[in-house]
């Protein structure tokens, strides 16, 4: 699209006869950081020298999340075919990049991207997030463009048990974190009597510390409802759900756009793309409640139940939604669908290890350098994530361990970092793939802390339905909280292994059997730090507040007198010009005068 | 009061199971649960009260009491909390006069409530005001951001 305008003002006449194409990160964490008015002062900036027109949203384009959040407000120019990607922009950076870059032609260097965002990048092998962050969600014209529903054309001329074939001649493996075998779950649904059939996407990705399926959704929602499409003919379903969390509310109003969008152009409805398959899919929003990201609490859910989970079998595939054969597949696991029956499954089992086939979206947070999300083959090595395309630790920290799994997973520490990433070893390990969280963390996090926030997290959202996870858990708790508060006795770590290796072989349903998980990994790797904090009454991280050691260091005190002033206990002696002594039996380990002493002298 | 209920109604009178999107409808219409509008929808619908209570106290989303002018919400998943919400929290607590459970301010300006993960964890830590997502967050910058709500928000 070629532009050209008149610049009025002190430049005079002047065409700018260039393609110019501008995209924005509009996912969650690109507006958190404001690009949302970076795109208005574009708009503003291109009108007010004559640029107008055409400009206003075709010029100016809306993306999706590209994953690299660390380094947001990205936006790439783009004249003539040549990309400048630009990070940290600000609104007000935008009139000076017009100005030089657009109408001058000399990209302002010191704000552009580094070599370390191409590492970032070209490390990974995009397959979902590939058109996150090149094109228009918002625009089901962008979609097929890129050749979107080719997928679902492709496997609308096949007959439903050659799609089947395909998934499973793929290898593709459930994204949601258990990693079983898509294909074959499909196989038990379309061979189960019973109509109708549902299909049923499970967006109520409630691992904290994950987010992929919501930018998958954000960035690119028509390859998820392309998917559903697939797999609604695969298994004989006419009607899809798309069961989301309300704590997504952009990630939902891109769905419901693509909804209309899609079933205005007639690929979603009676007879889609004239194939004699009528598909329907409807949005159901969660209320809040972790478990009903679990099969069949979810289904509970949708059936306006609270959302206990029943025990399997029967299996959903055979009984339910309604009591009626239903499959229910992660976000990224449909949105992989169109590449496989676009690309074929050779193409997708040459990706990948052995066992585990294809890529794997992850979001990558913590300590470390470059936030974000990235997508990488299965197989790739945590030592490879972490500092090559992860650049290394925050502050050149001490890496300590990765938390991979969410709350049901479990801790990685630095002597396994060489470990290949896929659904087998982590299990060996300890942990699970999970969705797809992976936290990391540094020398100055406590093990036993992080053990009891995720128990609390597991425990706050258990159902209450079976005794192993309502009392078991509470009661896991209660120890670690102990420990944590400098009240560790003898034998609670061995009453933890007990009691977690107990509630993981009873309880009901997965939430239970991975509840103890994080706890079971950090005794076992870093059983010395649960010693000290019983043994000792120290925490090694000094993150426990009852554990906490405040000393003043003399040699840095500058003898301000701030900490004496904070103190609210008086533990602290000072006189003017003197250095500030502690008195550990006063100290009540508030931390007021580590805030207070600016600097730094007090450990 | 009526009108609402009965447009919400019409709108999933043909639907299974709808009670909980009935319930969502609700907040968004009152900004809580109110107990009249619940027996409504039972006579309505024929379904026991019980059940919405049920439904209603077992989902996080909902809310039983009236809730402040302003939602403040602070993200305690895992990235945050490794990056530090705790203190975040703590302040914004502090500034907003909070006490022991208390979670909306006496004057009903401010309405605090955790949630486990937005998912925007590269920001962490992130804060939540009235459906605007701010990140990286610390407890100094919480407590300016929540200036920006009026000095009469604040409890004394």
């Amino acid at each position: 699209m070629t532009i050209t305008g008149t610049n009025k003002g002190h430049l005079g006449k002047k065409a700018l006869e260039k393609d110019l194409v501008i995209r924005v990160c509009v996912g969650t964490g690109g507006l958190a950081a404001g690009s949302g008015e970076v795109i208005e002062r574009f708009i503003g900036e291109l009108g007010n020298r004559g640029l107008r027109g055409e400009i206003e949203q075709k010029c100016v384009n809306k993306t999706g999340c590209r994953g690299f959040c660390a380094r947001d407000v990205l936006v790439d120019v783009i004249l003539d075919g040549d990309i400048s990607t630009y990070q940290f922009i600000k609104p007000d950076m935008v009139s000076r990049i017009v100005e030089d870059h657009i109408i001058n032609g000399s990209p302002i260097k010191e704000w552009l991207v580094g070599p370390d965002y191409h590492v970032f990048h070209d490390k990974q092998t995009k397959v979902l997030l590939k058109q996150c962050g090149q094109i228009d969600p918002e625009d089901i014209n962008a979609y097929t463009a890129i050749g979107g529903y080719e997928g679902a054309r492709k496997a609308l001329a096949l007959t439903p048990f050659e799609v089947i074939e395909e998934v499973k001649a793929a290898g593709l493996r459930g994204r949601g974190g258990a990693g079983f075998f898509t294909g074959l779950k499909w196989d038990f649904c379309s061979t189960s009597r019973g109509t109708p059939k549902y299909i049923i996407c499970n967006a109520d990705e409630g691992d904290p510390g994950a987010f992929m399926d919501r930018s998958v959704i954000e960035g690119n929602p028509h390859s998820v409802l392309e998917g559903m499409m697939i797999a609604g003919y695969a298994i004989g379903a006419n009607h899809g759900f798309i069961y989301i969390r309300a704590e997504y509310p952009l990630a939902i109003s891109r769905l419901e756009t693509a909804i209309a969008q899609a079933t205005e152009k007639g690929l979603i409805g009676k007879n889609i793309i004239g194939s004699g398959f009528d598909f329907d899919i409807k949005i159901k929003k969660g209320a809040g409640a972790f478990i009903c990201g679990e099969e069949t609490a979810l289904i509970a859910s949708i059936e306006g139940k609270r959302g206990l989970p029943r025990t399997k079998p029967p299996f959903p595939a055979h009984k339910g939604l309604w009591g009626k054969p239903t499959v229910i597949n992660n976000v990224e696991t449909l949105a992989n669908l169109p590449a496989i029956l676009t690309k074929g499954s050779e193409w997708y089992a040459s990706i990948g290890s052995e066992q585990s086939k294809g890529t794997k979206v992850f979001a990558l947070t913590g300590k470390i350098k470059n936030t974000g999300l990235i997508e990488v083959p299965m197989g790739i090595s945590l030592k490879e994530i972490i500092y090559e395309i992860g650049g290394g630790m925050e502050r050149n920290r001490k890496f300590k361990a990765v938390q991979t799994g969410g709350p049901s997973g479990g801790c990685i520490p630095a002597s396994h970092i060489d470990m290949p990433v896929d659904y087998e070893s982590l299990i060996r390990i300890g942990s699970m793939m999970g969705s797809g969280g992976m936290v990391v963390m540094d020398d100055t996090t406590c093990m036993v802390d992080m053990a009891r926030f995720f128990l609390s997290f597991t425990q706050n959202e258990s159902c209450g339905k079976c005794t192993p996870c309502r009392i078991g858990t509470k009661r896991m708790l209660e120890i670690l909280t102990r420990i944590t508060e400098g009240k560790g006795k003898e034998g609670d770590i061995e009453l933890l292994i007990e009691l977690g290796t107990d509630i993981k072989l009873s309880s009901l349903c997965g939430l239970g059997m991975s509840a103890p998980n994080p706890v079971l990994s950090t005794i076992h790797f870093f059983r010395d730090e649960y010693e000290a904090h019983i043994r000792e009454g120290i925490c090694p991280a000094n993150v426990c507040k009852a554990l906490r050691q405040y000393v003043i260091n003399a040699e840095k005190c500058k003898k301000c007198g701030k900490c004496f002033k904070a103190c609210p206990a008086g533990a602290i002696a000072w006189k003017p010009k003197q250095t500030a002594t502690l008195d550990k039996t006063k100290c009540i380990k508030c931390g007021a005068c580590y805030e207070a002493c600016p600097f730094s002298s007090i450990m | 009061m009526l009108e609402e209920c009965k447009r919400i109604l019409k709108k999933y009178l043909a639907e299974k199971g709808s009670i909980i999107s009935i319930l969502q409808d609700v907040q968004d219409n009152f900004g809580y649960i109110p107990e009249d509008v619940v027996f409504w929808f039972s006579d309505a619908l024929n379904i026991p009260a019980s059940d919405f209570y049920g439904v209603a106290t077992f989902y996080a989303q909902f809310c039983l009491k009236p809730r402040g002018k302003n939602i403040v919400t602070a993200c305690c998943g895992t990235a945050c909390h490794v990056k530090g919400s705790g203190p975040m929290i703590s302040r914004i607590r502090a500034d907003l006069g909070l006490e022991g459970e208390e979670d909306t301010t006496g004057d009903n300006q401010f309405t605090f409530e955790n949630v486990a993960c937005v998912g925007a964890c590269s920001i962490a830590p992130v804060l939540i005001i009235n459906k605007k997502v701010y990140g990286n967050m610390s407890p100094e910058k919480a407590s300016n951001v929540l200036k920006e709500f009026g000095e009469e928000g604040r409890a004394s």
